[in-house]
């Protein structure tokens, strides 16, 4: 509503505008015009998968909510996916289809629910009423944060029930089963314990709707521990539509429950599974009844059933045998005897969160894990990945100043890789490479050396890994006599040094720090945190279920920012809410934590960035949501910690909180903001923010990096992999002066004419993902104060002279307008014949030098240069280029040349036809000219055959093309078999254009007289001209 | 100042008193069809054909469009001089020509059934739209209000119904959504979901621009779909058709 009031307050306030110079808003979507996103993936170990939903009746159609990515739509049985919801949360809890109505009405609970501590929020529930094209948010799940379940009458659609797990991090009245009768307009709370106790699995008898069972959870989790279990977890029957509950715990253990798991059987109501976390451990895992709730008996304890509650807690029962049921866990277990005896799932990525079974054919299944969607096509003995799901959830990346540059960075469950940014192609699964397991944090490239610094939780491991000779070492720094516990934060810090190429900085209480690249640590700072001994048990967190896995650590140093201006400044940030910082490389620390303003107390400090326009400027960031607070926090300072700035407006709101903040290197007001839902950008040092949504969805943004030489925004999100923002160097010069321009060129760095080629198998690419390149071409950005819309524009780019060279297609957004120009000309006009000539779809490039680009829209023009260079990394010598140029234009101009005797020999062939047809007194003359053109034609071009297999042998113009085509076309000097070849062809044309003058010097000259003579029109034959540019 | 703040709302709300008023789907659909020519003007029109440049880097590639009001088609371009046709309906029969055998092939069963739906889209689906079977439903943004900014501007967002089709054995629905212009009520971008491919269920966007008189009816000489830009040169209107082109030719 508040969007709308001021849409229509802008367009009110324009002809006030008009005489009272208003300034126009530096925000909003037109700021970023179609400067757009690309994704890189990768997609080989994909991600956190925590829902899937199958189509009640068309088995091609599944669905994927995704922990951290999105819902994800297959429309071919899970052979490829594509994204539905990229302009909401994408942290998802549960996906549903309407029963009646399963191809319009979709319905989308945002949060995920499995309860790690790295889990996105969500922000409502959602629903669309066509297939996914729009969605609305539905009123009154604005703070759900998680909806685990909704369960829709099958009768009567309108029925609908949700139940919200809520709030993971603190109280939450929204907590509860929600229901609809009149399709979601309204709701009732229908069951609510307490603060403190969730929904978790809400679900209906497919038989008897008004029959519903819900598991209701006592769950926290704090930034340094987890508890699962209370004496409010129960599990509840209703069946009079959720007007009544009951408990049914009838044989379950005295004493507190944790998280229940609770499904019905399709084929028999009366059978009915739930899976428990209780007090007493021979009593955890399968609980089954026979009477629809009454009473239950235990089943099975394995390892599989009762394995981490709050990560696994799904039960699938096969539609078909209710003795086939399926339990979510480590590796997932199957049972085919009612729940008696499992055994574990085929192999596939372990943490099993959901598992559907095909509608028709029980064989076949999905199962949703930590590392993407799998298939199975023989009852889960065997499964195979999904390969085109970009969700790898990053903690960290950072990038090189290779040629294209690399990304690195770390993955939830998924170790640590680098990829290229670019690559031939697209960037493909197979250009990654894996640099560590367990669950990857933050990976750094060495500053000069091809090493790499890489590790996994806890700091366990932190390995440097010499690329090129394929060793690796582990390099944590380690306890020494005297000593006390290291204590290293799940995600540990790491930070290598831009004036010592060899240091090498590590975080645990205290700052390591290396000269050696990790061979030996001296430590270089007292304890930093606050050292609360009340966050530092882990061992017994988790609740009834101990899970101790080390992810709640706390009270640890997170982030360490080494000032770009001098190696002495060093920044520090803790989990526990403080900033130090020291201007001696470590001698004395000042804790400025006191200094900062609006921060509640012990804060997660996330991001330090040390800025390059200062030495005592820095920006912090910190986020509250592991304490329930959820709010946005920048600050910057310009003074080393004595006074901070708060750099957040209105624009950003909770459950937007901030983990990381990237300067630009040379407008000190553009900043580039890493939130729970997305990229914001500012472009006035933070007093407006515009969140950026071209290809960009709301993703969380764990880590911003920008590249020096490329002015790239490189973002690591949890979700949907590594997004780069290319060149962004548009946004520095937006300003008052800028947007109050009809048409602004934005300045552009000489462009370097990339000469790359080579090979790029594209094999799996049909069901592969493969990430966007950055292209190569001149990009030309310009700015429109007004989308244009009538009348004629039009942009082409010409030589300083004035002369064409290329049309291009020109942008007519509103805002910034990006057109990409790869350097060519234009194809040459290829002579007739019966078959394409391939060769001919060459267009020449331009040589190095200066362009002009004309924007003519309506009567005006507007001009801007650009300027290209050769590529430093070329073949040739520039005398040897110069030659190649020449070459490529002399055989462009003889393919033309060739180009106009066929057609003039045509249109002559034409002429003679009508004579043979029509005047019996030439048709001698002209048979004989015909004949003799017709026979030069065949040596000239094609004349029989196809395209494919059934082609015939090259003539002239084939041979032609082909040399054309592969001196245009080649990074080298022309070589000496090229150059044999073109005397050759050049003497062939020669030959022919010789018989070609010839045959009209003797029978087209008689072919001539002859119609003059009978006051017959010659034939039709275009100038040169006309013909060459009649395209 | 609080004074001001209230002087300054007054003044607004004033202001705005013409733009507040909700505009309803068939507004918006009858601004567009008179300010483009009129109702009358766009029932009379028989046929077009338009004279157009595929333009792809260096390669600016002829293409020939030609549609009647009884919903034929043929688009036609041109290669090395080679006429490709890339789809030609006579009513019952389309076709398009093989790139290898440049030979004419008619098209599978599904994709005609699916381009006889097509045939009362002439002159546009929007020209007498409830006789023709559609619905049309004006959008609402998230915040509640009636416009959506699309290349940068501010535009209603029409939701445009068709007949279903079938893809792939299966039928889907026919949903589009058109972008007009709030400022003039042209529709500039049209999004659909595209229904084969590897991006089957994502949605596809056209943009329209550089709109032009041409006898008393306004058409978009620039399109771009999928970032390929299409520059329109001519557009004949009620041209002479052999209606012969349409037809499949029985003898390769």
């Amino acid at each position: 509503m508040k969007k709308l009031i001021l849409s229509i307050l802008t367009l009110a306030l324009f002809p006030i505008a008009n005489t009272q110079a208003q300034d126009i808003a530096l925000k909003g979507k037109e700021l970023f015009g179609d400067m757009r996103a690309r994704h890189i993936g990768p997609a080989l170990m994909s991600g956190r998968i925590n829902d899937l939903e199958n189509h009640p009746t068309n088995a091609r159609i599944l669905y994927a909510g995704t922990a951290g990515g999105g819902v994800w739509k297959s429309n071919n049985g899970g052979a490829t996916f594509v994204p539905i919801f990229d302009d909401y949360a994408q942290s998802i809890g549960v996906v549903k289809l309407d029963p009646k109505n399963p191809d319009q009405n979709i319905w989308v609970g945002t949060g995920e629910t499995w309860t790690r501590n790295s889990v996105s929020v969500g922000n409502g529930l959602y629903h669309s009423t066509d297939g996914g094209n729009n969605w609305k948010e539905v009123a009154g799940f604005e703070n759900s944060e998680r909806i685990a379940s909704i369960a829709i009458n099958p009768n009567n659609t309108n029925e609908i029930y949700v139940g919200v797990l809520g709030a993971l991090w603190s109280d939450s009245e929204d907590r509860g089963v929600y229901k609809s009768s009149d399709g979601g307009k309204t709701w009732n709370k229908i069951l609510y314990i307490g603060p403190s106790t969730g929904a978790g699995d809400v679900i209906m008898d497919p038989k008897n709707p008004n029959t519903l069972y819900a598991s209701m959870w006592e769950f926290r989790r704090s930034g340094w521990g987890f508890s699962s279990g209370g004496s409010t977890s129960a599990l509840y029957k209703s069946t009079d539509g959720g007007a009544n509950w009951n408990k049914i715990h009838n044989g379950f253990p005295a004493g507190d429950l944790g998280r229940i798991a609770v499904a019905v059987a399709p084929s028999d109501s009366n059978i009915i599974y739930a899976v428990l976390e209780t007090e007493d451990k021979s009593k955890n895992g399968l609980w089954k009844s026979t009477n629809a709730g009454q009473s239950w008996e235990h089943l099975n304890n394995d390892f599989g059933l009762t394995v981490r509650p709050f990560y696994f807690s799904r039960i699938s029962i096969d539609p078909k045998n209710p003795d086939v049921i399926v339990k979510g866990g480590l590796s997932g277990s199957i049972s085919r005897d009612g729940g008696k005896t499992f055994k574990d799932l085929g192999n596939m990525h372990s943490d099993i969160h959901d598992i559907v079974f095909d509608i028709n054919n029980s064989d076949i299944m999905y199962s949703g894990t930590d590392g993407g969607v799998y298939r199975s096509w023989n009852g889960g003995t065997t499964f195979e990945i999904v390969e085109n799901l970009p969700l790898s959830q990053f903690y960290h990346i950072s990038v090189d100043d290779a040629k294209p540059y690399n990304v690195y960075g770390g993955l939830q469950d998924n170790g640590s890789w680098y990829g290229p940014s670019s690559s031939p192609g697209g960037v493909n699964a197979r250009d990654w490479n894996s640099v560590g397991f367990g669950d990857g944090f933050r990976v750094l490239k060495h500053p000069t050396k091809n090493i790499v610094y890489s590790e996994m939780q806890g700091a366990e491991n932190v390995w440097r890994y010499d690329i090129d000779r394929k060793k690796t070492k582990t390099i944590q720094p380690l306890p020494k006599k005297g000593d006390p516990e290291l204590r290293f934060n799940w995600n540990a810090p790491m930070a290598v040094s831009a004036h010592v190429p060899d240091r090498f900085y590590m975080g645990s209480q205290f700052v390591h720090k290396s000269d050696d690249m990790g061979d030996s640590w001296t430590i270089i700072s007292p304890d930093l945190t606050t050292n609360d001994p009340a966050k530092q048990d882990q061992s017994k967190s988790g609740g009834l279920s101990v899970d101790n896995s080390g992810a709640e650590n706390h009270t640890t140093i997170f982030t360490i920012a080494e000032s770009p201006l001098d190696q002495n400044i060093l920044w520090v940030g803790t989990d526990d809410g403080n900033v130090q910082v020291t201007k001696d490389g470590g001698k004395t620390w000042s804790n400025v934590t006191a200094n900062l303003t609006g921060i509640p107390a012990n804060t997660w400090v996330y991001h330090i960035e040390a800025s390059v326009h200062g030495k005592g400027t820095a920006y912090a960031v910190f986020d509250g949501h592991t304490s329930g607070d959820q709010k946005p926090y920048a600050l910057k300072t310009t003074d080393y910690g004595q006074t901070w700035k708060n750099i957040i407006s209105d624009d950003i709101k909770a459950p937007a909180f901030v983990r990381n903040i990237q300067e630009d290197y040379e407008n000190e007001d553009l900043l580039f903001l890493g939130t729970e839902l997305g990229l914001y950008v500012t472009i006035d040092g933070g007093s407006n923010w515009s969140h950026f949504t071209n290809n960009m969805p709301p993703v969380a943004v764990h880590f911003i990096d920008m590249q020096k030489q490329t002015n790239d925004i490189v973002m690591g999100t949890h979700g949907r992999g590594v997004i780069i923002i290319d060149d962004i160097s548009p946004l520095r010069e937006l300003g008052q002066d800028v947007l109050a321009k009809d048409v602004h060129f934005f300045k552009t760095s000489p462009f370097t004419m990339v000469e790359e080629s080579g090979f790029s198998g594209s094999f799996g690419g049909e069901t592969q993902f493969v990430g966007g390149n950055k292209s190569t071409s001149a990009r030309i950005v310009y700015y429109l104060k007004k989308r244009h819309t009538f009348g004629k524009m039009k942009m082409e780019v010409q030589d300083m002279q004035g002369n064409k060279v290329a049309t291009l297609g020109p942008g007519k957004s509103k805002g910034i307008n990006v057109v990409n120009w790869s350097y060519t000309t234009r194809i040459p006009k290829m002579a007739e014949g019966k078959t394409m000539s391939f060769s001919g779809f060459t267009s020449p490039r331009v040589a190095a030098g200066k362009y002009k680009v004309v924007l003519t829209k309506g009567k005006k023009t507007y001009e801007s240069t650009i300027d290209l260079k050769y590529d430093d990394t070329a073949l040739t010598t520039l005398a040897e280029r110069k030659k190649q140029e020449q070459m490529t234009t002399d055989l462009f101009n003889m393919v033309e040349d060739l180009a106009y005797m066929v057609y003039e020999l045509g249109e002559t062939q034409k002429k003679t036809e009508e004579v043979i047809a029509n005047a019996p007194k030439g048709k001698k003359t002209a048979q004989k000219l015909h004949d003799a053109l017709e026979n030069l034609r065949k040596e000239l071009v094609i004349t029989t055959g196809d395209n494919y297999v059934a082609s015939a042998e090259p003539e002239l113009r084939e041979r032609m093309g082909e040399l054309y085509s592969n001196v245009a076309g080649s990074y080298d000097r022309v070589s000496g078999a090229q150059q044999e070849n073109f005397a050759l062809i050049k003497g062939e044309f020669d030959a022919a254009t010789k018989k070609y003058n010839a045959i009209m010097a003797k029978e087209g000259k008689k072919f001539m007289s002859f119609l003059e003579k009978n006051d017959m029109t010659k034939p039709a034959v275009e100038s040169k001209e006309d013909f060459l540019s009649d395209k | 100042m609080k004074t001001l703040k209230t002087l300054i709302i007054a003044v607004l709300l004033v202001a705005a008193a013409p733009l507040a008023q909700a505009q309803t789907a068939d507004e918006i659909i009858n601004n567009y069809i008179e300010n483009t020519g009129g109702a009358d003007a766009w029932s009379k029109l028989q046929g077009l054909k338009m004279v157009a440049s595929a333009n792809a880097q260096g390669m600016d590639i002829p293409v020939e469009i030609l549609q009647t009001k009884d919903g034929k088609q043929f688009v036609t371009y041109n290669l090395q001089g080679q006429q490709i046709v890339a789809t030609a309906f006579d009513g019952e029969t389309m076709w398009t020509t093989n790139f290898m055998t440049m030979a004419p092939e008619k098209s599978d069963t599904e994709t005609t059934e699916n381009m006889k739906k097509q045939m009362k889209d002439f002159p546009t689906p929007f020209l007498n739209y409830k006789e023709k079977g559609f619905a049309i439903e004006l959008m609402k943004n998230d915040d509640g209000g009636n416009t959506f900014t699309m290349e940068g501007t501010d535009t209603y967002k029409i939701k445009l119904t068709q007949e279903p089709v079938m893809i792939d054995g299966k039928e889907e629905p026919n949903v589009s959504f058109y972008y007009f212009e709030t400022e003039n009520f042209v529709p500039i971008a049209v999004e659909g979901e595209i229904r084969q491919g590897p991006a089957k269920g994502q949605m596809g966007k056209s943009t329209m621009s550089d709109y032009e008189e041409v006898e008393g009816l306004y058409f978009p000489f620039s399109m771009s779909q999928s970032g390929q830009p299409i520059t329109i040169k001519e557009i004949i209107i009620n041209p002479e058709v052999d209606n012969s082109v349409f037809a499949f030719p029985e003898e390769k």
